[in-house]
């Protein structure tokens, strides 16, 4: 299984600034290997983040997305010591779900 | 090498003042170049094209390692000399070869190193170190910029001796120069030294534009 | 809304790339540009965080975790560790940088294979190196602390004097040797600044900079990977993992950098 993300979230004045770093390989599927083969393509399709049920993001994305995505957006209307849940989803089905706290900013 | 010796000098001076620093503490500790030889043996491990061969040093390889080399003034002059009878003109006397695969082999940097096939043809990688066509901007500063090299010397036999003596072997006119011995170290053949001889010379190439 | 950071900036070089006579000084300040836009995100939190849960987990034959390992400080201390290391350490009557006391602890006190520790100490995609994760971890301990390496014991003294000589030793097909490249200021190969090592101020500033994340390659590097891939750019033969020689230079290049603040896991193009 993938490795947790690493999710910062603070919120000042009612907006929280939410910083994301995701681990995954994000292959284009158009590399080739030592031996000239094509390395499959394995890359997230989909994140999403939701706040008290509500979807505050949602993404498509492809194979133009560097290694080890790093992804940093901000929504207003959360509150102090609430959660925020990400999630992507990859072209092969895998996914990860986490969570984190938001913090004063 | 001048920032070296700063260094140094520096160590010193905070060993110096180390409270109560015992005997031991200030004694200088010298290694040996024989012990480093045999550090480095013991260090590495061979791999691909690279065998441990590699660590051992020639006379100049040696030389060069050394602290002060540049003070031992008669040694340098030797060296030069010894260098200097090291190199191999091409027995066709020609030193001109194409520019345009000159172009080519100062712009590659592959070759000898473990993780590049065997047998693979090797690049000069002038680049890395040296200015040479005016449109290429990615250039290093470790050696003198080379554009207009032919344009500003003159493409005159004399001078194409020198550029092909000076690819081949640089320390013959530099002692303990930071540049390989492209043809000495068998790293380039002699018709890529030609190749390089004509990029540096030829009125046509980009480095004389 | 979606920010990703490289390709926004690939595409700005894009651009200005035609324009063949844009000055030098631009291309040097288009990289500062781009380093400052990747300092933010560092992937290498991810390899701290993996490296964490390493050095906690009950692991190996032995089922045991690190925090009984002693990196200098005293058995399970991570704090600041990094900032006095390679340094003596009298069980071993040897001087250890990071890699090779972890390494010792993990085969020591987790009873983990060596040899394979070893093979797979530089991570590449989905095979991934405990150990650049484990440095990962511990230099994260030792941010903003100033560098204070030892050489104070005799063993110490000579590490830091045979580290000096592998920094000048020549050899292989091309002459080369550390100095070679990082022995002068203000030199480039291509584009790329080279440190001279034997400058206090470059020395601090590459020292403390390493571990890093390259960017490039997607992988958390480790100072010994630096020197591997450094030697094998020399055309040396493979620099053994955690062997006198590289402790030695390891030693050297990191004293020379005692005084500054350390700044890693950093990240880098």
């Amino acid at each position: 299984m993938a490795d947790p993300m690493r999710i910062r979230a603070t919120v000042k004045d009612g907006k929280v600034d939410v910083r994301l770093l995701m681990s995954h390989e994000m292959e284009t599927g158009q590399r080739k290997d030592a031996r000239g083969e094509l390395v499959p393509a394995w890359f997230i399709q989909n994140v999403t983040a939701t706040y008290g049920g509500r979807t505050v993001l949602s993404a498509q994305w492809g194979p133009s997305i560097s290694k080890n995505p790093y992804l940093n957006f901000r929504f207003s209307g959360a509150k102090l010591g609430e959660k925020i849940s990400v999630t992507w989803t990859d072209n092969k089905g895998d996914k990860r779900t986490d969570e984190a706290t938001i913090t004063a900013g | 090498m001048k920032n070296h010796g700063k260094l140094f000098a520096m160590a010193g001076l905070v060993l110096a003042l180390a409270p109560a620093a015992g005997a031991a503490d200030r004694a200088e500790v010298k290694v040996g170049d024989a012990e480093a030889m045999r550090e480095m043996f013991r260090g590495f491990s061979p791999r691909g094209q690279a065998d441990l061969s590699r660590l051992r040093q020639d006379d100049m390889q040696k030389f060069c390692s050394t602290k002060g080399w540049e003070k031992q003034k008669v040694q340098v002059k030797q060296l030069e000399k010894e260098q200097l009878a090291l190199i191999k003109y091409p027995a066709d006397g020609r030193l001109m070869g194409d520019w345009r695969n000159g172009e080519r082999i100062a712009q590659t940097g592959v070759g000898m190193q473990f993780s590049d096939a065997q047998g693979s043809t090797a690049g000069g990688n002038c680049y890395a170190c040296h200015q040479l066509a005016r449109a290429e901007v990615s250039f290093g500063t470790i050696g003198p910029s080379l554009q207009n090299f032919g344009k500003t010397r003159g493409n005159t036999e004399a001078n194409q001796r020198y550029a092909y003596g000076k690819i081949y072997n640089p320390q013959a006119y530099s002692a303990c120069s930071n540049m390989p011995r492209f043809g000495h170290g068998g790293i380039l053949t002699e018709q890529q030294i030609k190749d390089l001889t004509a990029l540096l010379l030829d009125p046509d190439s980009p480095v004389n534009k | 809304m979606i920010r990703n950071k490289l390709p926004a900036v690939l595409l700005a070089v894009a651009c200005l790339s035609p324009v063949a006579a844009w000055a030098q000084t631009d291309t040097v300040k288009g990289i500062e540009r781009y380093r400052e836009l990747l300092a933010d995100g560092n992937p290498a939190e991810l390899w701290e965080a993996r490296g964490e849960d390493l050095w906690k987990q009950k692991r190996g034959p032995k089922m045991a975790s690190l925090e009984s390992c002693n990196l200098g400080k005293g058995p399970g201390v991570v704090k600041g560790v990094y900032a006095e290391l390679p340094r003596y350490f009298k069980d071993t009557d040897r001087v250890m940088d990071l890699e090779s006391r972890l390494l010792h602890c993990m085969t020591g006190i987790q009873g983990l294979d060596g040899e394979a520790i070893k093979r797979t100490a530089f991570g590449a995609g989905t095979n991934r190196s405990d150990m650049e994760a484990l440095v990962a971890y511990v230099t994260s301990q030792s941010k903003g602390v100033r560098m204070r390496v030892p050489t104070s014991h005799p063993k110490e003294k000579q590490a830091y004097a045979m580290g000096e000589k592998v920094f000048f030793y020549r050899g292989g097909p091309h002459d080369f040797a550390c100095a070679t490249c990082h022995g002068e200021s203000g030199k480039r190969i291509r584009l790329q600044d080279l440190p001279n090592l034997l400058d206090r101020k470059d020395a601090q500033r590459a020292y403390t900079t390493w571990p890093a994340y390259r960017v490039s390659q997607g992988e958390l590097r480790t100072f010994q990977w630096r020197l591997f891939d450094c030697f094998r750019q020399q055309r040396f033969p493979a620099l053994e993992f955690g062997s006198d020689a590289s402790i030695a230079l390891t030693a050297f290049l990191a004293k020379n950098a005692n005084g500054a603040a350390f700044n890693a896991p950093a990240i880098k193009r």
